[in-house]
């Protein structure tokens, strides 16, 4: 049977190392032995009530038992896959490669995101020889100099008999030249480390991942109304592309409107008092939705809400804001899987979406998600509406026919490492020939 | 007097170099150094030969040369161009716009004469 996700080899590792019996833990889960010695072998799925049981004797979180960790790097080995597809990697036993080999895949993976970050370098030089007006007068105007220099010294070195007028002018030419020729170089030097930082090996997208993942997805001094977004964005040096510094400058805008309308102190009251409850939470502060699911997710890990991811696009589905789980990938290129109910809320405006989705994935992993999307901005008469969709999602545990009454939504990451056959919503063929 | 070269070229000091070594080698040499009103100055200066700088102040060398080109009386003038560029693009406009021979910065003086010489007597 080919091989399945390595649930049950974590649930064994996990067992072994807390020193319990496979018989203790069987019992405690309410299975029998040989039942679990089927799971622990990857011979059985596991999900739903059994999953959050045993996750509970193991004193773990269930996710860290399922895909967990591990989706993110299945994931950028897939992509690094796809980069090379004639070599032919055995995408089929990509699952069996991380598992038993966690730190080659690590360096394969951490190899591949190098190579992607020195290839964007070496485009963005490229594109600076060829595009940059600045250094291209530079560098005319260092050759137009050199010329000059070149064609004097040799007329001097070449004439014979040449006159004293002309031999001194000539040499005060050769003079100028070489003092311009100086001071070109000089300020071409400045101006090329001046503009390493926007050539540096991080993307602009990439520094503001790092810059928000470094902060937590929180920020308190915008919370306690201390300091703007734009002296955030002022204070940092994490930010060294203009690009990176105006898409922070923009998401903490709103991050400060979001914290006026939802309060950080009356917000944690309510999460005590009434858990997760994104349209609970928008009525009690009459505050629009996506205020209210954008607060849930970037609310402190001691809120005690379990993993929220978040994304947030304009209406031309380019993400504005990401903030990814493990579980949950987002695609770093490209665009996005066209099925995320995100890009459904885009199609029915202030009309709040519920959906669950499953990833594909051998193990379908699922998630619950809750989406709107809203006007954004002040309106005028003449103006074009601007709308931005805010999708939330969170894992769902629970495995077979959803009781909640909503079917789940077949989904991908996006369609180059998708392998779903036959979806309707395909625009590129999959580079994964291979089923997961 | 010599055949009459006209060099458009905004460096005062290349076209000061190029002007004393044509003359000693006996050309009738006149300068300009805008893009502006180059066309008058051909007209002007009626030469046997022009050499002409890519990048000028006012217009580029290109758009001199392709209205050069669109004139009877300097459809068939010998035209040196002059450049700071030197990819196959460059040179592919230049052949395109009209150019009799396109030549790199930085040049050696021999190089100028010999393709002057060259393109005179052809």
């Amino acid at each position: 049977m080919p091989r399945d996700t390595l649930t049950g080899t974590r649930i064994r590792e996990r067992r072994t190392a807390l020193g319990l019996k496979q018989a203790a833990l069987a019992e405690a889960a309410g299975i029998s032995a040989s039942y679990l010695n089927l799971i622990e072998h990857n011979r059985r799925r596991i999900g739903g009530k059994l999953l959050l049981s045993i996750a509970r004797v193991l004193e773990v979180e269930p996710s860290a038992l399922v895909e967990g960790a591990e989706a993110a790097l299945l994931s950028a080995l897939r992509e690094a896959a796809a980069a090379r597809p004639d070599l032919k990697a055995e995408l089929e036993r990509i699952d069996e490669f991380a598992g038993r080999f966690p730190g080659w895949a690590a360096l394969l993976a951490e190899s591949r995101k190098r190579i992607d970050a020195l290839e964007r370098t070496v485009e963005t030089l490229t594109d600076r020889l060829t595009h940059d007006p600045h250094l291209a007068a530079a560098l005319h105007d260092m050759l137009s100099t050199v010329t000059s220099i070149r064609s004097t010294a040799g007329i001097l070195a070449e004439t014979r008999e040449i006159e004293p007028e002309w031999q001194d002018r000539f040499h005060r030419n050769i003079n100028e030249d070489a003092r311009r020729l100086a001071e070109s170089s000089t300020a071409l030097v400045r101006y090329l480390d001046s503009a390493d930082s926007e050539a540096n090996l991080t993307s602009p997208q990439e520094e503001v991942e790092a810059f928000l993942e470094e902060n937590a997805y929180h920020f308190p001094a915008l919370e306690e109304g201390a300091l703007t977004a734009d002296q955030v964005v002022e204070g940092t040096d994490a930010l060294t592309t203009a690009s990176s510094r105006n898409t922070i400058r923009q998401y903490l805008r709103r991050y400060a409107r979001d914290a006026g309308r939802i309060p950080m102190a009356t917000l944690m009251e309510f999460v005590r008092a009434k858990g997760f409850d994104p349209s609970g939470l928008a009525r009690a502060f009459d505050a629009p939705l996506g205020s209210a699911l954008h607060r849930l997710a970037t609310l402190p890990p001691a809120a005690g809400l379990g993993p929220l991811g978040l994304v947030i696009c304009d209406a031309s589905g380019t993400m504005l804001f990401r903030k990814p789980l493990d579980e949950f990938p987002l695609p770093r290129f490209g665009a996005a899987c066209a099925l995320w109910p995100l890009f459904t809320a885009l199609t029915r405006p202030a009309q709040p979406v519920y959906r669950i989705v499953e990833q594909s994935a051998r193990e379908a992993r699922r998630f619950e998600t809750f989406s709107i999307a809203e006007l954004t901005g002040g309106m005028r008469f003449g103006d074009v509406a601007r709308i931005e969709a805010v999708m939330l999602f969170r894992p769902s545990f629970e495995s077979g026919p959803v009781t909640t009454g909503h079917a789940p939504v077949p989904i991908g990451v996006s369609c180059r490492i998708c392998v779903r056959e036959g979806c309707s919503a395909r625009r590129e063929p999959s580079v994964l020939t291979e089923g997961l | 007097m010599g055949k009459r070269v006209l060099v458009i070229e905004d460096e005062p000091n290349i076209t000061e170099a190029i002007n004393f070594f044509l003359s000693r080698d006996g050309w009738e040499v006149f300068t300009h150094s805008n893009g502006h009103d180059a066309l008058q100055a051909v007209a002007r200066r009626a030469p046997d030969l022009l050499i002409l700088d890519v990048m000028l102040p006012g217009k580029s060398g290109y758009e001199i040369l392709r209205e050069l080109r669109d004139t009877a009386d300097w459809k068939h003038l010998p035209v040196l161009m002059l450049t700071a560029r030197g990819q196959a693009r460059d040179r592919e406009m230049a052949r395109a716009a009209g150019a009799s021979r396109f030549m790199t910065k930085p040049f050696s003086n021999a190089e100028i004469l010999e393709a002057v010489r060259e393109l005179v007597d052809s």
